[in-house]
């Protein structure tokens, strides 16, 4: 499906990912973890396009992510982020079919597409002709959601969608946007710094630091066989809520 | 960028063929006049002559300089104008030696110019000074200021630099005065009056002599030529306007000092329109009956409304046509963006007058140069806001859109332009504020508009007429303001007006 094959990308001096390979494979969610600045974000990015690698290359069905085929594979892939990316001047109708009516879809598919993924998101009908400005941030992502899932793609790109939200939203999002991915059965790449979050979601999570990959797996695997010493202290970072010491 | 670079010449092209004048054939004459009562009531003269004769004529009035109005003559642009003997032969045509008459005409000849026979009546220069003051001082010819070295002397600008005027005056007078400057002529008698100015040029037949009783010093050391006035035309209209050149050839020799000054007085001191005094010398003198429809207030007031809004609409919407697409393609390319943000910018800082005056050997005189003048003014504002308005745009946003798989075309309609619309409508307000004002200016160069009454006004020293120009330019600067107030509403997008959270209620999510 998508692949990152040795790849490197620097910004200035400071490198943000270097020799990284990763594979997804159809119809799995995969997780990238790890603390700030330590490329999770860039390596999305690579993904979408939005960031060329230095070196390696990215690829998508086997072919290399030129700036050709870049349109093209966009539209097979959505795209989610934390602050939902809603576009100020149009209604969140407008901005989930922004795509569709471009390619000049039917206006009964474009319809029946719209309320099918208003219901899978949870929502409210009400809401679709009022603007992000009118929106509170948790039916934002969902627009969002639902923008990303418009023209229905293969792979779905969130890059921290539930950051700015408070916790109880938060936590209904998470449920809901589980339900999606089971529902769907797309290929995932969500990123979180979130560790709770990323057991939540993935079945496979990478975790990594100053650019590179440390450890791939289940959380069960990283907490049972740490790969450093930077594992075993990121894994054990997280406190339960009840305060009684560690997670797990 | 290609296309664009053609666009913008094929604009170029077309306000140069907008502005450049028609060929003869049922054209009326156009008799042009410099930018002085006594230049413009010549000119309404020979209208009248010619519209007497059956000959249809039009007037430019006071379009400028000697420079100006004489190079309009030799491009055609005007087919005659009243000059003087003494301008032609000392500075028009100075770089020749011109000793007498026929020297002169064999000169203008080479440029495709007749002269006619004098008019009748002498304007020369002379200096002068309120009587009462030269008095006391002692003064009674020009060699006596050299005594009073700490005179405040204030000259018309073209007096002041023309080489027969006061370079040349002070050289051959040896004057050691360092306090000259160059002022409005009109003003300068104002000065005189107040008492803040003690010496100007004077023409000789000026009502204001008599008016403000003033004594004109003698010029003892005989430097000053004798300028005779004169009608010069174009050679051509001996063959394709005998009629005209006929009944031109009726004033040689009928207009004398006394009855120049009468008119110049009645004009400047009276207030009465030109076309009036004109049509009742000839009336009197010629015995030429001529009905004057001089223009009410309020015809004017429509006149100049148009012209106005002429020249402001069409340099403003040839600005924003090249404006808005140069601020996208420098938000696109930072390299091209640096060059064309800064090409724009020295573009602002000429001096409209100097701009005016640039445009003029390229495009000739009236709303010609002046569009394409507002028109570089107006690029600034727009191309630096609609460049400000896309690279504003949110990362997030601009992301969230290529993301999309949106092409750069679709995004730069369906995104950039409705978010960066805010920014762009008010880079056009700021234009058009700006435009309105600056096309003021325009009537310098014989554009029309509301400068002309104000131009007219300071001439005339009526600051009624001055009213009458600047009033509605102020207001027309206002409505424009008020009118995109409006506007904005129709062009920004909905979403972008809405401030608040409204109806967003609690968190449903």
């Amino acid at each position: 499906m998508l692949e990152l094959r040795e790849v490197s990308k620097r910004f200035g001096a400071l490198p943000a990912l270097e020799h990284c390979n990763l594979s997804l494979e159809p119809g799995r969610t995969t997780v990238l973890i790890g603390p700030s600045g330590c490329g999770k974000s860039t390596m999305l990015r690579l993904m979408i396009g939005l960031q060329i690698p230095d070196e390696g290359s990215v690829l998508f069905e086997g072919e290399s992510l030129t700036r050709e085929r870049l349109t093209a594979a966009r539209r097979r892939m959505g795209y989610v982020i934390q602050d939902g990316g809603l576009f100020p001047h149009l209604s969140a109708r407008q901005d989930v079919t922004l795509m569709a009516r471009q390619l000049s879809w039917p206006a009964e598919r474009i319809a029946a597409r719209v309320s099918e993924l208003a219901e899978l998101t949870h929502f409210p009908t009400s809401g679709l002709d009022r603007y992000p400005t009118q929106l509170s941030g948790g039916q934002q992502q969902r627009v969002g959601l639902m923008r990303a899932l418009m023209l229905d793609p293969e792979v779905l790109l969130l890059d921290e969608p539930l950051g700015s939200l408070d916790p109880m939203t938060r936590f209904d999002l998470q449920r809901d946007l589980k339900q999606v991915f089971a529902a769907l059965g797309k290929t995932v790449v969500l990123v979180t710094h979130d560790l709770a979050e990323a057991a939540f979601f993935g079945d496979h999570i990478v975790l990594l630091r100053r650019g590179r990959i440390v450890q791939r797996g289940t959380l069960a695997e990283m907490i049972r066989a740490p790969a450093d010493d930077f594992v075993q202290r990121f894994v054990q970072a997280q406190r339960s809520p009840l305060g009684a010491g560690d997670l797990m | 960028m290609n296309r664009l670079a053609r666009v913008a010449l094929a604009l170029v092209w077309a306000l140069a063929a907008f502005s450049s004048a028609p060929a003869r054939g049922e054209e009326p004459i156009v008799v042009g006049s410099k930018n002085f009562t006594e230049a413009v009531v010549l000119g309404e003269v020979a209208r009248v002559l010619l519209v007497e004769a059956g000959v249809p004529a039009s007037h430019r009035r006071a379009l400028g300089g000697t420079r100006i109005v004489f190079n309009a003559l030799v491009s055609g642009e005007i087919d005659v104008y009243a000059e003087y003997t003494g301008t032609l032969s000392h500075e028009i045509l100075a770089s020749q030696r011109i000793d007498d008459d026929s020297a002169l005409r064999a000169a203008l000849a080479e440029r495709g110019l007749v002269m006619s026979r004098p008019l009748g009546f002498q304007d020369n220069y002379a200096l002068g000074m309120v009587r009462e003051r030269a008095s006391r001082l002692g003064i009674t010819k020009i060699s006596d200021l050299r005594q009073h070295a700490d005179l405040a002397l204030r000259f018309g600008n073209e007096f002041l630099d023309r080489a027969d005027g006061w370079p040349g005056l002070r050289d051959r007078y040896r004057l050691p005065h360092r306090d000259v400057r160059g002022v409005e002529h009109e003003l300068a008698y104002r000065g005189l009056a107040a008492g803040s100015v003690d010496v100007t040029d004077l023409y000789t037949t000026d009502a204001e002599i008599a008016y403000y009783d003033l004594t004109a010093l003698e010029d003892d050391l005989d430097y000053f030529p004798r300028y005779h006035a004169v009608l010069l035309y174009r050679a051509v209209l001996a063959e394709e306007a005998p009629e005209a050149v006929a009944a031109l050839k009726r004033i040689e020799g009928a207009i004398d000092e006394g009855a120049m000054i009468a008119m110049n007085a009645r004009v400047k001191i009276d207030g009465a329109p030109e076309a009036r005094v004109a049509a009742d010398f000839l009336a009197d003198h010629l015995q030429l009956y001529v009905d004057v429809v001089a223009d009410g207030r309020l015809q004017r007031l429509v006149r100049h409304t148009g012209e106005h809004l002429a020249l402001v609409g069409v340099s403003l919407t040839a600005a924003v046509l090249c404006a808005i697409p140069l601020g996208i393609l420098a938000a696109h390319r930072q390299r091209i963006g640096t060059f064309v943000l800064g090409a724009v910018g020295v573009a602002q800082t000429i001096p409209a007058l100097a701009l005016l005056v640039v445009m003029i050997p390229l495009l000739g005189i009236g709303a010609g140069p002046a569009v394409v003048a507002l028109f570089l003014y107006s690029l600034l504002p727009i191309v630096r806001n609609t460049h400000a308005g896309i690279t504003g745009i949110p990362t997030s946003l601009r992301e969230s859109a290529e993301a999309l798989g949106l092409e750069p075309w679709p995004r730069l309609r369906l995104i950039e332009a409705p978010l960066a619309a805010p920014s762009i409508l008010a880079g056009i307000k700021t234009a058009a504020v700006i435009n309105v004002g600056a096309a003021t200016l325009g009537a310098l160069i014989g554009a029309g508009g509301y400068g002309q009454p104000i131009l007219t006004g300071i001439r005339l020293d009526d600051t009624g007429l001055i009213l009458e120009g600047a009033i509605p330019a102020a207001m027309l600067a206002l409505a424009t303001q008020w009118l995109f107030d409006r506007g904005e509403r129709f062009v920004v997008p909905r979403g972008l007006r809405i401030a608040t959270h409204g109806g967003a209620g609690h968190d449903a999510g």
